[in-house]
Order: structure tokens, then C-alpha cells, then sequence
């Protein structure tokens, strides 16, 4: 029990992770027909300079300043280099972030090393934000922050006491996710800039014509998809790790989370996005194979020579999004919750 | 016309209903014409041409570096000119391209060991059964890729990627772990003497594989298949109108570039005689898009010109520099955005300057532009160098040496002169720019008006 439910909001708050820069891409997908090849390139960006603000200034600063610089260079991007691009068709403004990507790569490889740095969480948000005590007497129950030694063991042997902590970067990273997803709706649904957004995505021939800069709206949105992503990367990278892999690592599953939730359907990167975050995190978590399975039922010798036979669920957790993928297209090509059939 | 006027030659609607009233009677009522179809004399000639270049070239390099270096040119235009099937042809932007070669190259290498545990195949034919290898892995793969064009399809050939490299890592059987799988090319009967012992009868073989398969692709454009293509890539809507299946011919078309890149496979397996996870990674894939797009997309020969630099790059560039990959980049970015069509539009643009002899008049503006470049060029060059040496070679001292100066990062002029060498660059640049776009701008007025006048004519 305390396995699934700590799993399980790992699970979510990847999943999260993840819908912060899907999200970003999806609006930018929608709005400019573009796939951002770069996203996760802003992401691993917004982590290495918070990094290094964070050792100038501390990490909350870092928090704030480093999605805003992401933000900036990303406008400044569309502004000189993808509107250019734009009048020769969708497939070189895909290979213009797709460069951008490769020299992001180096240049970041080029500052900041190619080794991992140490990009650590405050004080505040390290160690667990509470533990969950399974006892084989008293049951099951919730302490605040990290549990008292004492409550972690037992002083008879017959009764069993696991502890099972739930990491308060995580925790904050949820309530990160969801405090931007809330800003962001409101922002799409609640403010003008929001329904010039909304209009543009569907018609911006007409709200070019009703004296909007649409253009600009373009670069405004290119740079707030940046900023997410950066955003994303600074918890990302005081999470996991900042190195220079990192952009490769989570690009390819933000790329199959958005095929998955239907091209340009943000409710569809949401669900995609916690799905292929929480799957991906019980897998790891699994160490089972199928002869280990078949073994337990009684089936065979549970020590098979066939890879396949012997791969376990952990082991296979890399490539479930990819499976997931070509699933989808083979049963539902058009995505979770997709309109448009191309 | 000739359906009106003879309605009576059209087949009986009993034997044929399905067919359509217009097409019988117009092939019942085919008369002998006389066409007049000169020897295409153009076409041997740069036949001929790239045939006899592929022959001179080991003669005229014949170190045993440069006979690597053609061996490994030969594969990479295979490689990229079936990748342009997908992006120049097709419109298809595959990121995955490298599953192919890499899972041909795979099965080449088993294939060799098995040859040497007996198994009666000459070691010639190999990139065939490489070949035959890609078109299996294609027509499995490609059918859930090509369910989808566009940038969904570049999504989708980006996951099978990342699936298959990460496959690689799991199944050690087959690809052989971290290590890779060898094999030995020297097995077998040899086949007329030849025992692809030494490098040149290796780069013979790759040399024959490299002209058949550059043929054949070149033949692939001109048939019915690679027609639809081009319509399914420009105007996918009124090839469904038309009663194509644009999924159905993205398909085809897969299976075809996938043959040809396990050919490409076979012939990489040939030549290094082992392969690694590496190659059927991302890498891999990202460099066959990045070349064929430099050497550019929208002509057939673009994909040559790309494989020959992508192994310039690889080989030479990256014992030059330690920063070729963010020089590359930053060519690569300043291609999209100022010659979207790579530099065979480049060549194919001043072809027709020339041909309307127009070039002359325009050298002057080339050389500036060029000297300016350079300028430009050194400037960057020098920034750029002494930032990677600060970050990788700092044991080193602080001194380096590029193009014939010493520049110590520890001290200030340095950086500097670099600075001051690339603005200089950068306004020359601008200056002779806007003379050249000038002069570029009122040849190709002229020429526009030159057809013109000999259209009215």
C-alpha cells in the first residue's frame, strides 16, 4: 500500500514534469504549426543557468530569474531566426530548432563542462516532505517531514515497520505544475491577451485584420513556452540531474507525450503526460520478468536463457513510452483526446 | 476526343465494368507516331563522368588514409541519397533514418560470421542481402510510421528511433552489448581473386555498389511510384482526390529508401567490419538528415555533395577543431534560414547566372564576399577556439595555436584582436553584401526579361 501510494505520486509529480514542457510545446505546436525541436533544449538551458545563479544568488532567486532569461532568448530566437524561416513551410522551421538543439547542446557543453554539475536543492526542500509508517500492528500512518528514527523500527522482532518517504522536491514540484497550470488557464481563458491567443490559434488572418500584432503574439508565446520549459528546468535539474544529457533524455518522451495526447490538444498532453509519467515510474519500480512471472505461477523453471524471457519490467522501462506510441497509432492514430486526422 | 467520335471500339461493358469509358477506346485507337527523341547526350556525359570519378578517384588518393575516406564516402552518399528518397521526394522528415542502415549493418555482420561458419553466399553480395534486411525492417516499421505525414511522422520515426537504440542495449545477442558484434570480411571462396583482403578491392566493390544504387534511385524518380511521391509530398489533398492513397504510397516509398539504406548498411558493414549500438543511434540519424539538407534536398545530386562533406566533417573536420560540431551547427542554422536549398540550389542557381552569362560581372562581388567571410570567419574561429581551450585544455597552458598565431587566453589583447578581427569581418561582410545583392538582383532582372523575350518571340 505504501508502495503504490509513494509510486504513485512520484508518478504524478513526473508526470507533471513532464505536462510543464508539454504544455509549452503543445501551445507553440497549435498556435505556429511548429514543433519546437529546442524545447527540451530550453529546459536543460533553464537548469544550467539557474545553476549558476543559484551560486551567485541562492536558489530562489535562480527559480525566478532563470525561466525569465530562458524566456528572453527564446523570444529572441523566433523573433530572428524561426520568422524567417517561416515562409519556406513547416519542414525547415522544424530543422531551424532542430539546429538550434545541436548548438544549444554545444554551447552548454562549452560553458558549463560536459560532465554533470552539482545543482542541489535548498535547504528547505531537502529531505522527505512526510513519510508514510506501514506497521504490521498499528497500520498505516502519515508523519509530517522525516520520521523519528524511533518510529521506523520496532523493538519487536515479530512486527514489521517499513518507511517509506516521499522527497519534498517532488512535492514542490507538483505544486509547482499545478500552480502553472492554474496560471495558465486563466491566463488563456480569464485575461484579453488569453482570447487574442485563443482567436490567433484558429484565425489569425482575422485578428491580424481586427489590428493585432499577431506576429508578436507568435514571439510572446514562443518565449512563454521557452520560459515553461525553463521553468521545468530548473526543478527538473535540482531533481535529477543537470547535465549535458539531460535535453536528450526527456525530449524524445515530451515528443511522444504530445503524439500521444493528439497533436495540439492540451487536455491530451495532460492525460499523456501523467500516464506515461506514472507507467514509467511503477515500471522502474517493478522488478519482475515474464519467466520470473511464469516461474512464480508454476509455468516453468523461472531461470530462463531467452532475453526476452529474462527482461525485467525495470529493464524494459526506457522504451514502454516508445511501445505506448506505436500502440496509440496502430489503435487510436489521432491521440487520446485529438481532433485533427493529418 | 477520339471516345466521342468512335464509341463503338470501347470493349463490351460486360468483360471489363470496372474500367473506365475513356481509357479503352483512346488505346484501341493508338496510331504509329513518329517521335523524334535525340540521345540524351547530357546524361551520359555526367554519367560517365561520376563513373569514371569514382574510378580515377583511388588512383589519383591513393593513401591509405584517402582510400578510407572514399570507402566511407561511398556509403554515406547511399546512405543520404536514400534518405532524400523520404525528404527531398516524399516531404518526409525522418529522424530515424539510421535504424535502417544500422539494423542492415547488424544483420550483414551476423550474415559474415555465418559465411565464415559455411554458409554459401559470396561476400560481394552481402549489401544486397543488407539490402533485402532494410526493406524487411521497413516494411515492418514503416507501417505505423507512415500512417501519419508531417511533423507527426518526424515525431514517430523519432520514438522508433529512440525504441530500437534502446532495444540495442537490451538484446545482447543480437547486437552484442556495449561492444558491439565483429565479424572478418576475408571469408568465404574468393570470387575472381578477389578476397576484399586489401582496402582498394573493398573500395572496388563500394565504388560498383555506390554507381548501381545511385542509378537505380535516379531511375526510382523517374517511375510512376516516384512521380507520386513528389504529388503525395507537394499536394497530398488532390492525390486523395485523384484516387491515390497517399498513406499507400509514403509506404512504398519507405520500403524503396529502406532498401536502399540497408544496401548503405551492408556496405558500412563491409567496410569497418563491426558494428556498435552507435550506429543505429540518434546521432546517426541526425547526421543523415543534417547532411542530406546541407548538400540540399531539392535535387537529386544535393545528397552526394552531402555524403561527400558528411565524411569530410567526420574525418577531418574533427581532427581540425575541437569545436566542429558547434561550427557545423551554426552552418547548419545560417543554411536553413539563407539557402533553404542546401548548396546544390546554391550551384544550380549560378548555373543558371551563368548560362545566361551573366557571372562575369558578378565575381568581383564573390571574392569580396568571400574575403570577408574569411575575415569573419578567423575572428570567430580565434573566440570560439580559445573558449574551448579554456574548458577542455587549460593542463595544456594558456597559449594555443590557431592558423599560424599564438594566442594566450590569459590575456586580454587576445580576446580583443579576436573581437575587433570578427566585427572588421562583419562590416566588410555587410558592406560587400549589399553590393553583391545589388548586382545579384539586377542579373536576375535581366535574365528574367532575356525569357521573357524569347518566349514572345
Amino acid at each position: 500500500m505504501e508502495f503504490f501510494t509513494v509510486s504513485m505520486l512520484n508518478g504524478l509529480s513526473y508526470g507533471l514534469l513532464l505536462f510543464m514542457l508539454s504544455s509549452g510545446l503543445t501551445l507553440i505546436f497549435s498556435m505556429m504549426g511548429v514543433l519546437n525541436f529546442a524545447h527540451a533544449s530550453f529546459y536543460m538551458l533553464g537548469a544550467y543557468i539557474a545553476y549558476s545563479i543559484a551560486r551567485l544568488a541562492g536558489f530562489w532567486p535562480a527559480l525566478v530569474v532563470a525561466p525569465l532569461v530562458v524566456g528572453v532568448l527564446g523570444a529572441l530566437f523566433e523573433r530572428f531566426a524561426l520568422r524567417r524561416v517561416h515562409k519556406f513551410g513547416h519542414v525547415p522551421e522544424l530543422l531551424i530548432t532542430f539546429g538550434l538543439s545541436f548548438v544549444i547542446l554545444e554551447l552548454v557543453q562549452l560553458v558549463w563542462g560536459r560532465t554533470a554539475v552539482e545543482f542541489q536543492p535548498p535547504a528547505a526542500l531537502q529531505g522527505p516532505a512526510f513519510t508514510l509508517v506501514n506497521s504490521s500492528v498499528q497500520g498505516l500512518a502519515l508523519v509530517w517531514g522525516a520520521a523519528p528514527a524511533a518510529a521506523c523500527s520496532a523493538a519487536d522482532a515479530a512486527v514489521r515497520v517499513v518507511c517509506s518517504p516521499f522527497p519534498a522536491t517532488r512535492g514542490f514540484m507538483m505544486l509547482v505544475a499545478l500552480l502553472m497550470l492554474l496560471a495558465l488557464w486563466l491566463m488563456l481563458t480569464r485575461t484579453r491577451i488569453g482570447l487574442v491567443i485563443q482567436s490567433a490559434l484558429t484565425h489569425p488572418d482575422m485578428v491580424e485584420a481586427l489590428g493585432h500584432n499577431v506576429p508578436r503574439v507568435f514571439m510572446l508565446v514562443f518565449g512563454a513556452g521557452a520560459a515553461l520549459a525553463g521553468l521545468a528546468g530548473v526543478i527538473g535539474g535540482s531533481t535529477f540531474v543537470t547535465e549535458p544529457a539531460m535535453a536528450a533524455t526527456v525530449g524524445s518522451v515530451i515528443f511522444v507525450v504530445v503524439v500521444v495526447g493528439g497533436m495540439g490538444s492540451l487536455a491530451g498532453a495532460f492525460l499523456a503526460s501523467v500516464l506515461i509519467g506514472v507507467i514509467q515510474t511503477f515500471a522502474v519500480a517493478v522488478d519482475v520478468s515474464v519467466s520470473s512471472l511464469l516461474g512464480s505461477l508454476g509455468l516453468g523453471s523461472g531461470a530462463s536463457t531467452n532475453t526476452f524471457m529474462r527482461l525485467t519490467l525495470s529493464q524494459v522501462a526506457p522504451i514502454l513510452p516508445y511501445l505506448f506510441l506505436v500502440l496509440i497509432l496502430i489503435l487510436r492514430p489521432r491521440g487520446l483526446l485529438g481532433t485533427r486526422e493529418s | 476526343m477520339s471516345a466521342i467520335a468512335h464509341p463503338t471500339t470501347a470493349p463490351p461493358a460486360a468483360t471489363a465494368p470496372a474500367a473506365p469509358p475513356l481509357a479503352a477506346p483512346r488505346r484501341a485507337g493508338r496510331r504509329p507516331v513518329y517521335r523524334f527523341r535525340p540521345y540524351n547526350v547530357g546524361r551520359v556525359v555526367v554519367w560517365g563522368g561520376f563513373a569514371v570519378l569514382l574510378a580515377v578517384a583511388p588512383l589519383v588518393f591513393s593513401s591509405g588514409l584517402a582510400l578510407t575516406i572514399l570507402s566511407q564516402m561511398g556509403i554515406a552518399i547511399v546512405a543520404c541519397l536514400s534518405y532524400n528518397m523520404l525528404l527531398g521526394q516524399g516531404g518526409m522528415l525522418s529522424f530515424g533514418h539510421a535504424v535502417y542502415t544500422g539494423l542492415a549493418s547488424f544483420v550483414c555482420i551476423h550474415l559474415l560470421n555465418a559465411i565464415g561458419g559455411g554458409l554459401a553466399l559470396p561476400v560481394s553480395l552481402v549489401p544486397v542481402a543488407g539490402g533485402v534486411a532494410g526493406m524487411l525492417f521497413a516494411v515492418v516499421l514503416g507501417f505505423v510510421t507512415t500512417r501519419k505525414a508531417g511533423t507527426t511522422f518526424a515525431m514517430i520515426t523519432l520514438g522508433i528511433g529512440e525504441l530500437v537504440f534502446s532495444m540495442s542495449l537490451m538484446v545482447p545477442e543480437f547486437f552484442g552489448g556495449e561492444g558491439g558484434v565483429q565479424a572478418n570480411r576475408m571469408v568465404g571462396k574468393p570470387f575472381l581473386g578477389l578476397t576484399f583482403g586489401p582496402q582498394i578491392q573493398v573500395y572496388g566493390l563500394l565504388a560498383v555498389y555506390t554507381f548501381l544504387c545511385t542509378a537505380a534511385m535516379f531511375a526510382f524518380t523517374r517511375t510512376p511510384l516516384g512521380r507520386m511521391l513528389n504529388a503525395v509530398r507537394d499536394n497530398p489533398e488532390r492525390v486523395e482526390f485523384i484516387g491515390y492513397s497517399t498513406q499507400r504510397v509514403r509506404y512504398l516509398a519507405f520500403i524503396a529508401a529502406g532498401f536502399f539504406a540497408g544496401v548503405a548498411g551492408g556496405m558500412y558493414a563491409l567496410n569497418f567490419e563491426i558494428a556498435t549500438a552507435e550506429v543505429v543511434g540518434a546521432f546517426r540519424s541526425g547526421s543523415y538528415l543534417f547532411f542530406t539538407f546541407l548538400g540540399g534536398a531539392t535535387f537529386f545530386f544535393g545528397p552526394i555533395i552531402g555524403g561527400v562533406l558528411m565524411v569530410l566533417a567526420f574525418v577531418l573536420f574533427s581532427e581540425f577543431t575541437k569545436a566542429w560540431l558547434l561550427y557545423l551547427g551554426f552552418v547548419f542554422l545560417f543554411m536553413v534560414m539563407y539557402a533553404p536549398g542546401g548548396i546544390a540550389s546554391l550551384v544550380m542557381m549560378n548555373l543558371r547566372v551563368a548560362a545566361f552569362g551573366k557571372l562575369r560581372p558578378l565575381l568581383a562581388g564573390y571574392l569580396a564576399l568571400g574575403g570577408a567571410a574569411l575575415v569573419v570567419l578567423a575572428g570567430a574561429g580565434a573566440f570560439v577556439e580559445m573558449v574551448y581551450h579554456l574548458q577542455l585544455d587549460t593542463a595544456l597552458g594558456g597559449t594555443l595555436r590557431f592558423l599560424g598565431a599564438t594566442l594566450d587566453t590569459a590575456r586580454a589583447d587576445s580576446w580583443i584582436g579576436a573581437l575587433f578581427v570578427m566585427l572588421v569581418g562583419v562590416g566588410l561582410f555587410e558592406l560587400s553584401r549589399r553590393e553583391f545583392a545589388r548586382q545579384w538582383g539586377e542579373a536576375q532582372g535581366q535574365i528574367e526579361a532575356e525569357i521573357r523575350r524569347r518566349e514572345a518571340m
